[in-house]
């Protein structure tokens, strides 16, 4: 396999201005801004607990494309997409049962499942609001 | 409440909202000269070893909040699978909290393989969430078990480095445990000859360390056997109060009763008061 086909670096994504319609800051949706709030986080481990998840399935995506080929992935991503589509509205909780059956999740404990559970959680989220941005719409 | 305006579901984990207070609220703090609250350490002296048939591990029981005992007799031997035990150094509930999320992980994976569970495996675990938290959560762990390939002995380090030793110590006491290793380990030894060495290795740190103390706990592990002597050895006993031998026949402790005839009468006189009934009344009780 050529080397340059071999990818050796994931793009993270990180803490950026909080833009909105237009191109300025939305403060009716965030909040109001300060620019370091925005530019540093409040503690080290923030980002990468961020984005641990995604950064996990980047890493092991990339690999078994090395490894199999570009099929694989693609495969395993197909069903990962099929399985987040088997949820209830953004604002209710879903088991999420079919999606954590495929990543492995279901073996598996971590201070997700301990720490902050979602279904505990006291606020919940504005229902309009939630869906209008889950269908793109916001 | 009001409704949060958010438009992405909450999740699970840790949460870092309160970093950024925190900081403030330290910073105020420190301006006015008081401590912020510190977590409850176990500064310690844990320490493991490998003889012919097994593993021994050997903890103390102090737990300690800055200059004060919080926990004169804490068990700081873990619970991580029937062949598997941890003792854990650092902060106490990321210690507690760590090894039994390890503990909860084998038990799943050993239900899924259908195996007894290796030393190996709950060693990797333990390092990859280590080294995920980047060593903010404080746990230094000492790994033993006997597993189908034999005895093994780790030492985890808070930021996910592990070493794989015939005998390791771990904690403010380990210098003191680690020179007592040092002179007497031998290879192969009998379980007897193993038990004393942890013992004495313990006592070294118990006695020469401000952070470990109270009792000496052992952890026996052999090939179908696991035997969790608590306390083994009790090093620091608290203190008899002074004994008075009042009758010959038995010894009171902690008395300061004298008895009768002690001290000499001198004079004694009556006085007896007399009492007037001045109003009497009766208060009836509701009890209905």
């Amino acid at each position: 396999m050529p080397l340059s086909q071999l990818k050796d670096s994931v793009p993270v994504t990180g803490m950026g201005p909080q833009v909105g319609a237009y191109g300025v800051q939305d403060t009716l949706r965030s909040g109001f801004s300060s620019v370091k709030n925005e530019l540093l986080p409040s503690h080290a481990l923030e980002l990468s607990e961020k984005n641990f998840q995604l950064n996990q399935d980047k890493m092991n995506f990339s690999n078994l494309r090395n490894i199999q080929g570009l099929h694989a992935p693609l495969k395993l991503q197909m069903e990962y997409r099929a399985a987040r589509q088997i949820q209830r509205l953004p604002f209710l909780q879903s088991s999420h049962l079919a999606l954590d059956t495929l990543k492995g999740n279901d073996e598996s404990i971590s201070f997700e499942d301990i720490l902050n559970d979602p279904a505990q959680s006291e606020m919940m989220g504005e229902p309009h609001i939630m869906v209008e941005y889950k269908l793109g719409m916001m | 409440m009001a409704t949060l305006s958010v438009c992405q579901p909450q999740l699970g984990g840790f949460s870092f909202e309160n970093c950024k207070r925190n900081a403030v609220l330290e910073a105020e703090v420190t301006k006015l000269g008081c401590n912020v609250p510190s977590a409850r350490k176990t500064g310690t002296t844990i320490c493991g070893v490998v003889f012919k048939d097994g593993i021994v591990l050997g903890a103390d029981t102090r737990a300690t909040e800055g200059m004060i005992v919080a926990d004169k007799n804490c068990s700081k031997i873990h619970y991580i699978s029937p062949n598997i035990y941890c003792c854990g150094a650092g902060t106490a509930a990321d210690t507690e909290m760590t090894t039994q999320i390890i503990s909860s992980n084998l038990e799943l994976h050993s239900l899924s393989t259908s195996r007894l569970p290796r030393v190996a495996t709950a060693n990797r675990m333990l390092k990859q969430m280590l080294f995920r938290y980047q060593g903010h959560i404080g746990a230094a762990l000492v790994l033993g078990g006997v597993d189908c390939n034999g005895p093994h002995l780790y030492s985890i380090y808070p930021h996910g480095s592990t070493d794989k030793l015939p005998y390791v110590t771990m904690g403010s006491g380990s210098l003191a445990a680690m020179a007592v290793f040092e002179d007497r380990y031998k290879q192969d030894m009998e379980e007897e000859d193993a038990k004393r060495l942890v013992r004495d290795a313990i006592a070294a740190g118990i006695f020469n360390d401000l952070g470990s103390g109270s009792n000496i706990d052992l952890c026996v592990i052999t090939k179908g056997r696991v035997d969790y002597l608590r306390p083994h050895d009790m090093a620091n006993k608290k203190g008899v109060r002074s004994q008075r031998l009042i009758r010959p026949v038995y010894a009171v402790t902690g008395n300061y009763k004298y008895k009768q005839g002690t001290t000499g009468v001198l004079t004694k006189s009556v006085i007896k008061l007399d009492l007037e009934v001045v109003e009497e009344t009766v208060q009836t009780m509701d009890t209905s």
